[in-house]
């Protein structure tokens, strides 16, 4: 039975990564007796931002995706393309784009201040909530709109020649039925947010619990006070991530948005106004980057070429190992199985993984493989939900064909499901290479100074106000992970014969 | 002979049960309406379907505990024959070896097979620049080269027109008896079993009935197929 023997050792190795770190934080934690009210304060913070930062990109999102549903225009699938960018764009990057538009020298700033309009200052929980809106938004977007397009025209004909409220008779009830899960997936989202946190807010009023984390291991070095924190962080994800999941419908990464509804209703003026608005909000902070980058190419230092190795290793070994994980686990069982790594954060398993590793060597030793690994624990679950269904056709379609032929383990591989899913895989190869190469979370806590991984090295550099540089190194970032993704997702269609 | 002992084969909360004999080297037509258990049967034969009871043999050796590729049968399905990522020569080579470049003798089987069934010069081809018969042939091909005694075909022509389904299933037959094959063939066209089968064995929803000489089923048929038969 060698052939079972190998998703069953691929759900023992993920379930093994994900509840030891878990184990040794519950067994290092004080309890929640241990807690500071510093320490109530980020929880408190926490879920106060989430909630907001999932309220208002889900309010904003319906007239978007109502604007983008009824309207066809030039570069209307181009948009729709750009908002699955934020999923792949390296947080930091954005961050610093932000910075660009809306922070204290920034261009709305520039603009706006000869006006006599008071000084935008993006630091602080307002600025926590923004970026979060920013990365958010699209993807609530993407989620009502599916709803919207799953709505079949002939109804909105129905409502049409009736002189019904289309709103109410059918727009409302698809809504109601769509925004609590969206809400639900943003607000998971945010609460295990570290790089804002960790850019943007800070001070006692914008303390996030992973960023206390953090600040624990980094300025306290009290790692029992950062037991307790991952054990409040993780009790918190565990209960959104159950709730999300009973809420959410409706696929993250879905396709076929391309369609256009014919209506009789709505401003075509307003729709345009709600798109240009979004479109801006969405596109200027990427524009600053790449603007104020160019020339800051140049004044890269010297320092950034390691950094940029250490994260392409970081990036290409958790695609492989996400690769050999995800395969023999693209079953439903295995999809269940990772969604336990969904709710644990990144900081969660980082603390626990230092727990573990602290008697034996020196963390900073094993930073790039612990980083790799839980890059893995994270990308695994949008890997899964990529590849089963392509895994199940194939199975579907071929199996039985592949059985009478005598293929099996290896073999079957080898001749059918892997060319079969050649698409599938290289979108998910792109996506986690991507978010790898972008990381900005459990390095912090590992790293060495001097050996940071490219995100972090920019954000040094924007610690140290060489913003110049740092333009320059986000720049690079982002251009690597696009291209990192562009490869995988490219080399995946190439000669592909579905 | 192939000797299905009191089997009951299941595919899901479905059960077929077979207690029928299958003479050796003759062609066998299935015949029942749709959703009677025509595909258990040959899913059963083939062990795809689990077997709840009974023994199946072939040849006087128990087979019923054999997975699908150590058994004495090669199948044509009814869609899905061909890996679209395959050529038609590394298609057809599956039946000889599992890698996908053969060797030259390997080749020259294939090549020969190809002839065989019209399509020489073709082996290059993806099958999706094959025409649905051409596909066919292919399949054809490729079970024939299959060194299996048993050749069971769940209406793999059933996607083409009247006149090539006719001429595949002509060819099929003239084929698989010059290999000295058994072959066991689904249909739900009386005619098909008129053409070529010598005998046919009725599946009624639950129960396939013993084989019975083609032109006296179908002339007299049993009670359960008078309505189907019409």
């Amino acid at each position: 039975m060698a052939q079972r023997a190998v998703p069953i050792i691929a759900a023992l190795i993920v379930a093994g990564l994900v509840i030891g770190p878990v184990t040794a934080v519950l067994w290092r934690g004080g309890g929640f007796s241990a807690l500071s009210s510093a320490d109530l304060d980020a929880l408190s913070f926490t879920i106060w931002q989430a909630f907001w930062s999932a309220i208002i990109s889900v309010v904003l999102a319906v007239p978007v995706a109502r604007a983008l549903a009824r309207r066809s225009f030039f570069g209307r699938s181009a948009l729709i393309s750009v908002m699955g960018a934020p999923f792949i764009l390296p947080v930091i990057v954005a961050i610093l784009g932000l910075l660009a538009v809306f922070g204290g020298r920034g261009f709305l700033n520039i603009v706006l201040g000869p006006l006599g309009v008071p000084k935008l200052d993006i630091y602080g929980a307002h600025g926590v909530i923004l970026a979060h809106v920013f990365f958010n938004l699209p993807l609530a977007v993407r989620l009502i709109l599916q709803g919207w397009l799953a709505i079949p025209s002939e109804r909105f004909r129905v409502a049409a020649s009736l002189g019904a409220p289309v709103f109410w008779v059918l727009e409302w009830p698809m809504l109601r039925r769509i925004m609590p899960g969206a809400f639900a997936v943003i607000f998971v989202i945010c609460l295990g947010s570290f790089a804002v946190a960790l850019t943007l807010g800070g001070g006692p009023k914008a303390t996030t619990v992973e960023l206390a984390i953090y600040q624990a291991f980094k300025f306290d070095f009290d790692l029992s006070k950062a037991a307790s924190l991952a054990v409040v962080q993780l009790c918190l994800g565990l209960a959104a991530g159950g709730a999300a999941l009973l809420l959410s419908r409706g696929d993250m990464i879905g396709v076929g948005l391309d369609r256009v509804v014919q209506r009789w209703d709505g401003s075509c003026i307003l729709d345009g106004v709600w798109i240009m608005l979004a479109a801006a909000f969405l596109l200027a902070p990427l524009m600053a980057v790449l603007v104020a980058g160019l020339p800051g190419v140049l004044d890269l230092p010297p320092s950034i070429w390691p950094a940029t190795l250490r994260s392409l290793f970081i990036a290409l070994g958790a695609v492989i190992l996400t690769m050999a994980l995800a395969l023999p686990l693209a079953t439903k069982a295995g999809e269940a199985a990772s969604l336990l790594g969904i709710s644990v954060s990144g900081l969660v398993l980082g603390t626990g993984l230092f727990l573990i590793v602290q008697p034996f060597v020196r963390p900073s030793d094993v930073a790039l493989p612990v980083t790799m690994l839980v890059n893995v624990l994270m990308a695994l679950p949008f890997v899964l939900r990529i590849l089963r269904p392509g895994v199940e056709s194939a199975r579907d379609d071929f199996g039985k064909l592949g059985q009478s032929l005598g293929l099996s383990g290896w073999t079957l591989w080898r001749i059918v499901y892997l060319p079969r899913l050649r698409r599938p895989m290289g979108f998910a190869a792109g996506l986690t290479g991507a978010l790898a190469m972008g990381d900005l979370g459990v390095i912090t806590l590992f790293s060495r100074p001097g050996e940071g991984t490219l995100p972090l090295v920019m954000y040094q550099l924007m610690g140290a106000y060489q913003m110049q540089a740092a333009y320059g190194a986000a720049l690079l970032l982002v251009a690597l992970s696009l291209g990192l993704f562009w490869a995988f997702d490219k080399g995946g269609r190439a000669n592909a014969v579905v | 002979m192939l000797w299905c002992d009191q089997a009951m084969f299941g595919q899901g909360t479905y059960e077929l049960s077979a207690d029928l004999k299958i003479e050796a080297g003759k062609v066998t037509a299935v015949i029942g309406p749709s959703g009677s258990g025509k595909s258990t049967l040959l899913g059963g034969i083939a062990g795809f379907h689990p077997q709840h009871s009974g023994r199946v043999l072939w040849k006087d050796a128990d087979i019923t505990l054999l997975p699908p590729q150590n058994r004495p049968v090669s199948m044509l399905f009814q869609d899905n024959n061909l890996f679209p990522h395959l050529t038609v020569m590394q298609n057809v080579g599956l039946a000889v070896s599992s890698r996908l470049r053969l060797t030259v003798p390997q080749r020259d089987r294939v090549n020969a097979i190809l002839d065989r069934v019209g399509l020489g010069g073709l082996g290059d081809r993806l099958p999706a620049a094959l025409s649905g018969g051409q596909q066919s042939r292919a399949a054809l091909a490729r079970a024939l080269l299959q060194d299996r005694e048993i050749m069971l075909m769940d209406e793999p022509f059933s996607a083409l027109g009247p006149g090539l389904k006719a001429e595949m299933l002509d060819l099929s037959v003239e084929l698989a008896k010059a290999a000295g094959r058994t072959v066991i063939m689904v249909t739900h066209d009386p005619a098909d079993a008129a053409r070529v089968a010598d005998a046919v064995i009725g599946v009624a929803p639950g129960i396939a009935f013993a084989p019975a000489v083609t032109s006296q089923f179908l002339r007299d048929p049993p009670e359960a197929f008078k309505d189907y038969l019409g």
